[in-house]
């Protein structure tokens, strides 16, 4: 093959004539005889090798797991065997979170409730509603509370996609609680989870905080009175209030103090509904993502989920757990 | 009996989480429960059984030497995440297709709602209003809350029950705990949910909402009954009792949990108890001051020319 390719080559390069014995004596026929001797040789090679290289495509098809696009995409072949398990969690971004293998009883739903996971789910779906309403919606007094009108009557599927936002939000809220809740009382905050718990704490507050920020967007009777009785409170901050323990004589006014910082004016108006925005759709999120990175890390860092761990006696309480002190010597 | 009014509110799209809260609430009760009492009987099973108890492989469920300690994740737990996903997505989609987000008429500062209510997760915090002033209900029981909760593990120096349900091991922080949850928070959202109506009234459920009712309450301040007249009496007066109450409800948590809980109560620091003491005695103190409202029409126990508590 590597031969024949030679030759041919050598016939249809124009800039070595006369090197063959076969050109003739004149120019011009030698050229017509070169075209036609390469045209038939083409024709020749079309017969053989593209049924043989199209045999070859269609062979590759059958196992698209070897074509270069696949091997470049996943890094690791995929047969059933405890390495790949193991890789497919491992050398995947979105994965990698997990271990490779977890404790048997750690995928028992009685013991983790799911709680967590769901509460994630939750913030992924909420982002993904949200970035699609933010589409159709102004932050603004004039058009707020037209946009969510055009969102339920107009918009292709509006009502759905505001919907789930809202329910997902409320659920998000119950998730986080129970989360918690499980968490306590599998004390799962104690050694070596104490700060991961506080993130979580953390956490909750943001949860609440960015469905209260969301409350206030469609600028309707509902949202504008939950969020006036709740900034309300905030006049009654001790020092930095007006109306809370020695805020007055600290000099806050309606106009200085921390209400007025959060609502962005004295009352719920058109500064507070682009502030609520802001802080829904941009700051809390990031901060919360931020905060989820951590609070995922470290419970990797801190040993995975805490269990289904095996009982301790009540004579084992101040026993070490591990070393050679816990073998008895 | 006012049928259309135990609907309205409970329909209320709103309201419909915390309708459903409350059997989630019940059913994760159930479940921890439930291992919280096996894991009980093991532990008494294995303390009586000192042979048993080496061997033992220490958890209720099932587990046979040749067995796997471990699983792969892929798939063993990846498809439990996916389901839970799928099934939360069915759940949202049916919710979203069958009720809709509530929208009322457009935002009017001149039109007071009555009752003007804060969304569901923070009633409980508007139902303390009644019993406090804004700075405490809304400012400072917050902030406890979440300092509160963010000390726990640093508090709770119990290194039994990491890892598993239980009761018996962890009496305790758990009652605490639920008193705080489910008492003081969830029952308060309920409350301010299904109960208060116009005006933050107290209407049973099936009660029709009166606008018009009025309720001559004559609330009184403690140093009032006391015959105490003059801002500086009243101020010393109240910080006594505050005081007090804290110097004796810590003399009496300390009596208790010395002698109930002696192992957590040595390995206490001194920081740790007393941080302990005053959470859980100002925890308590909340239901102390709704009984002194509710029972005997008491407003203020304390009473100053900056703050009243």
């Amino acid at each position: 093959m590597a031969e024949d390719d030679k030759t041919k080559t050598t016939i249809s390069t124009p800039s070595a004539p006369g090197t063959n014995g076969r050109n003739g004596k004149n120019g011009k026929v030698g050229l017509v005889e070169q075209v036609t001797t390469t045209v038939k040789d083409d024709i020749q090679s079309l017969k053989t090798d593209i049924p043989s290289k199209a045999k070859e495509q269609i062979e590759g098809l059958k196992d698209p797991t070897k074509t270069q696009v696949y091997t470049s995409i996943f890094r690791h072949k995929h047969d059933d065997t405890p390495r790949n398990r193991a890789l497919g969690v491992l050398s995947n971004v979105f994965l990698h979170l997990h271990p490779a293998k977890i404790n048997r009883d750690a995928v028992r739903y009685s013991y983790t409730w799911g709680m967590g996971g769901i509460t994630f789910y939750l913030f992924i779906i909420l982002t993904y509603t949200g970035v699609l309403l933010m589409f159709y919606y102004h932050p603004s007094k004039v058009q707020a509370f037209r946009d969510v009108l055009y969102l339920e009557h107009d918009v292709p599927f509006g009502k759905i996609l505001r919907n789930m936002h809202r329910w997902a939000a409320h659920l998000m809220v119950i998730a986080v609680w129970l989360h918690m809740f499980r968490v306590f009382l599998t004390g799962s905050y104690k050694k070596p989870r104490e700060f991961n718990w506080n993130i979580g704490v953390l956490l909750l507050v943001f949860t609440l905080l960015l469905s209260f920020t969301g409350y206030l967007l469609p600028d309707d009777q509902l949202g504008f009175w939950a969020v006036t009785v709740g900034t309300n409170m905030a006049r009654a901050t001790p020092l930095l209030g007006h109306e809370g323990p020695f805020g007055p004589q600290l000099g806050m006014t309606p106009y200085n103090d921390v209400r007025f910082g959060l609502l962005g004016g004295s009352i719920v108006d058109a500064n507070a509904l682009l502030r609520s925005y802001i802080w829904h759709c941009i700051g809390i999120p990031i901060v919360a993502s931020v905060l989820m990175i951590v609070h995922f890390w470290r419970v990797r860092k801190d040993g995975g989920i805490s269990g289904p761990a095996p009982v301790m006696l009540t004579e084992e309480a101040d026993k070490p757990r591990r070393g050679p002190k816990a073998a008895g010597e | 009996m006012d049928w259309r009014q135990l609907w309205e509110i409970c329909s209320a799209p709103d309201n419909v989480p915390i309708v459903g809260l409350i059997p989630l609430l019940i059913f994760y009760i159930y479940l921890a429960v439930r291992q919280a009492r096996a894991n009980d009987q093991l532990i008494a099973q294995l303390e009586a059984d000192p042979a048993m108890a080496k061997t033992h492989h220490r958890k209720t469920w099932p587990f046979k030497a040749g067995w796997q300690k471990e699983v792969h994740v892929w798939p063993f737990l990846l498809r439990v995440e996916f389901l839970g996903a799928i099934i939360v997505t069915i759940i949202l989609m049916i919710w979203s297709i069958t009720l809709n987000a509530p929208l009322e008429e457009p935002a009017n500062p001149n039109l007071t709602m009555n009752p003007a209510k804060a969304p569901w997760y923070f009633l409980g915090l508007q139902e303390m209003l009644v019993y406090f002033d804004p700075w405490i209900a809304g400012v400072v029981m917050p902030t406890m809350i979440i300092i509160g909760l963010m000390v726990i593990p640093y508090i709770d120096t119990n290194p039994l029950g990491s890892g598993y349900y239980t009761w018996k091991q962890r009496r305790f922080s758990i009652s605490t705990f639920l008193f705080g949850f489910i008492i003081m928070w969830v029952s308060m959202i309920l409350i301010g949910t299904f109960i208060r109506g116009p005006g933050w009234q107290w209407f049973w459920p099936g009660q029709t909402w009166d606008h018009n009712r009025l309720i001559y309450e004559v609330n009184r301040d403690l140093p009032d009954i006391f015959g105490i007249t003059s801002n500086l009496g009243k101020g010393i007066f109240g910080a006594i009792v505050v005081g007090g109450f804290y110097m004796l409800g810590g003399g009496a948590v300390y009596s208790l949990f010395r002698r109930r809980m002696p192992k957590d109560f040595q390995r206490m620091s001194l920081l740790q108890f007393s941080l302990m003491t005053f959470l859980w005695l100002t925890m308590v103190a909340l239901p102390i001051k709704m009984g002194l409202r509710l029972l005997w029409h008491i407003k203020y126990v304390w009473i100053t020319p900056w703050f009243n508590i």
